[in-house]
């Protein structure tokens, strides 16, 4: 049997994907960050601090909740991952208090980020206020209507949100008007990418502060279940920052099924969909070598997603590796039927989910379980931000 | 596949172009497809007519992180008026029966990944394209995947450096052997404004002094003739993008291109 050895390569590489795509501009910057991360992160100090905050502020670890009512619906033992009990209501926080605090490392006072629904944004300007950095936070125009709420957290917490006007005016461009941003001062500033894209260190950075997921996951079950490892693991996949912290512990354990479900939209052959494995093909994304959604001219088209956390026409390279290489199996999952599942799941469990979590949760409908499999679900996120979304539905 | 007889032309085109180290020398960019479709071979009508020395065809790109405002617009107003690359190389094929100036395509790696590097290069040589600019194409990418193709095909590469690129960085940059090198002339996306400053013309020096094989042309933010006739001092020439798109009339092409190089061109009184 081949032993398998999924890990990022010296040129930042997962098999084909990944590497650096950026403007000379920004090489001193990321040049600085890929001598500089590891050294950073793995340096006792920063690893105290880190865990300190993780506990104390962001509430960790979070419970492996065995979800009963669930587990008997889908014939399988399903725990939930509870990240949506964490600080700010998602994951996403996990990766903001690393990277701030690798900023401080590096001496720099200003952070930018990019934000779709606002969740990483509210992540990092909570982190920013924190550890008293100035923060711009840039998102779309659309979604800043889309998304107000959000808008005013930051707000409240210190940052300023920078409209972001160009192109589609969503995540992608606000992603591209962040890095605009960083080229023109490249000097006192940071940028926190918010998934596991971008160019190398960031795929490899933001998954091993997000892999805190996966370490509590083993201990977790050893202590429940006797064992360290489930049958399955199963995340949604935006960016994929969620599934990579879930998944990787478990990456070279070929004994455990991995689960990545993409956001099908209306429909995989609807034209409005953000199943990039499924309608995408190999590119230069945000600086890194990805599958991507793009028409035959090699440009970027616009996603769709219900969902704004998963409405992104990449995937990062680890995912678009874990895709060809068919260690990961790619589940893909309606508005519709992800937003029968969050409604499912708050009846049966009592946990409002956020809607980019219950495309995982749909997924459950898609797998043959066996008696006593073991399924880990990561619940990403919590529903509150989805309020909106859920009433417009209105089938509960 | 490309002959030697193309190779060199490519090569003199360029070569030719940087032996006349008296005058300014001048690259133009515009974005193809803007501001319609089918004015791309207009615009290089136009540009063969002036005292315009190297011309750079924009690919247009959804999304161009190098770029700034201005360029951002051309390029998604020419995605709009349907521009593509199938229709680019169809509109280059009588290129080389308009102008015998050097000229560059410039865009991002994943126009030419999707294109196929092959399939792209191959083009460019049809067309009689001398080389390409790709800003977010680090050295060590094109080394790793680029460089056989552009090299089988007889294409120039040309690489960017800015202030705060290091001596050892411009040394290798220099040794590939690019048509020209692309200074940056201030950590900035296109289309910021010039000043003249300490910083920058210590940049310019630095560079001066390295002695480096390949020539240098300064491109970002200029738009006057002061600068024009500044940085040739120091460098093999400028290039003007934003500037130029800026000034594009929609309704009078020749005449706004005639009264811009006139105006990049000419001292103010």
């Amino acid at each position: 049997m081949s032993k398998l050895d999924i890990k990022v390569d010296e040129n930042g590489y997962y098999g084909e994907f990944g590497g650096a795509y950026i403007p000379e501009l920004l090489h001193p910057n990321i040049e600085e960050l890929r001598d500089q991360y590891l050294k950073i992160i793995e340096e006792p100090g920063f690893q105290e601090e880190f865990k300190s905050l993780l506990k104390d502020y962001v509430g960790r670890p979070t419970p492996l909740f065995l979800a009963k009512r669930l587990s008997a619906k889908y014939g399988a033992k399903i725990y939930l991952k509870r990240e949506d009990l964490n600080h700010t209501g998602a994951h996403k926080i996990n990766n903001a208090i690393g990277q701030a605090l690798v900023a401080k490392k590096l001496g720099k006072r200003k952070i930018i980020a990019e934000t779709g629904a606002g969740q990483h944004g509210v992540a990092t300007a909570t982190a920013c206020a924190l550890m008293g950095l100035e923060c711009i936070v840039f998102m779309g125009e659309k979604d800043i209507d889309r998304q107000s709420p959000n808008v005013e957290r930051m707000k409240i917490l210190g940052a300023e949100v920078r409209p972001a006007s160009s192109g589609s005016k969503t995540l992608k461009d606000a992603t591209n008007e962040a890095m605009r941003h960083w080229i023109n001062n490249p000097n006192d500033t940071h940028y926190i990418i918010g998934s596991v894209v971008g160019p190398h260190p960031y795929p490899d950075m933001v998954t091993r502060f997000q892999s805190v997921i996966s370490e509590e996951i083993m201990q977790q079950l050893q202590e429940q279940e006797g064992k360290n490892s489930p049958d399955y693991v199963v995340a949604c996949v935006g960016g994929g920052s969620n599934a990579a912290g879930a998944f990787y512990h478990y990456l070279n354990n070929e004994k455990v099924k991995l689960i990545a479900v993409e956001a099908a939209g209306h429909g995989i052959d609807s034209g409005e969909t953000a199943a990039t494995t499924a309608k995408g093909s190999s590119g230069v994304l945000h600086g890194s070598k990805t599958l991507l959604m793009q028409s035959d001219d090699g440009q970027v088209t616009e996603p769709y997603s219900i969902s704004a956390g998963l409405d992104y026409p990449g995937i990062g390279p680890l995912h678009a590796f874990l895709y060809t290489s068919k260690r990961a199996q790619f589940e893909y999952v309606t508005d519709d039927e992800a937003m029968q599942a969050s409604v499912e799941l708050s009846k049966l469990e009592g946990i409002i989910p956020a809607v980019e979590t219950g495309h995982a949760l749909a997924a459950l409908n898609n797998i043959k379980f066996k008696e006593g499999d073991i399924v880990v679900l990561n619940l990403s996120g919590r529903g509150d931000k989805d309020l909106q979304t859920y009433i417009n539905y209105g089938n509960y | 596949m490309v002959t030697i007889n193309q190779s060199q032309t490519m090569n003199n085109r360029i070569e030719q172009t940087f032996k006349q180290k008296d005058k300014e020398k001048l690259t133009i960019y515009f974005t193809a497809g803007y501001p319609a479709l089918e004015d791309t071979n207009t615009i290089l009508k136009a540009l063969e007519k002036e005292d315009v020395d190297i011309i750079e065809i924009g690919i247009p790109y959804s999304d161009p992180i190098a770029d700034g405002p201005t360029i951002q617009e051309t390029s998604m107003k020419a995605l709009e008026n349907g521009m593509n690359l199938d229709k680019l190389f169809e509109q280059l094929k009588g290129l080389r029966s308009i102008t015998q100036k050097p000229v560059f395509l410039m865009g991002y790696c994943n126009n030419v990944l999707k294109y196929g590097t092959e399939a792209f290069c191959k083009k460019c040589v049809e067309v009689g394209v001398d080389g390409l600019i790709l800003p977010d194409m680090p050295m060590n990418e094109y080394q790793l995947q680029f460089k056989k193709f552009f090299e089988q095909y007889g294409l120039k590469n040309v690489f960017l450096i800015t202030p705060k690129t290091s001596e050892e960085r411009i040394r290798e940059v220099d040794a590939q052997n690019g048509g020209f090198i692309y200074m940056v002339s201030s950590s900035s996306t296109t289309g910021g404004s010039w000043q003249d400053s300490p910083e920058r013309l210590a940049y310019l020096e630095r560079i001066k002094d390295m002695n480096l094989k390949t020539p240098q042309m300064i491109g970002f933010g200029i738009s006057d003739y002061a600068a024009l006739k500044l940085v040739n001092q120091y460098t093999d020439g400028a290039i003007v993008g934003s500037a130029f798109l800026r000034n594009l009339d929609p309704d009078n092409l020749e005449g706004s291109i005639k009264t811009f190089i006139k105006g990049i061109r000419t001292e103010e009184a």
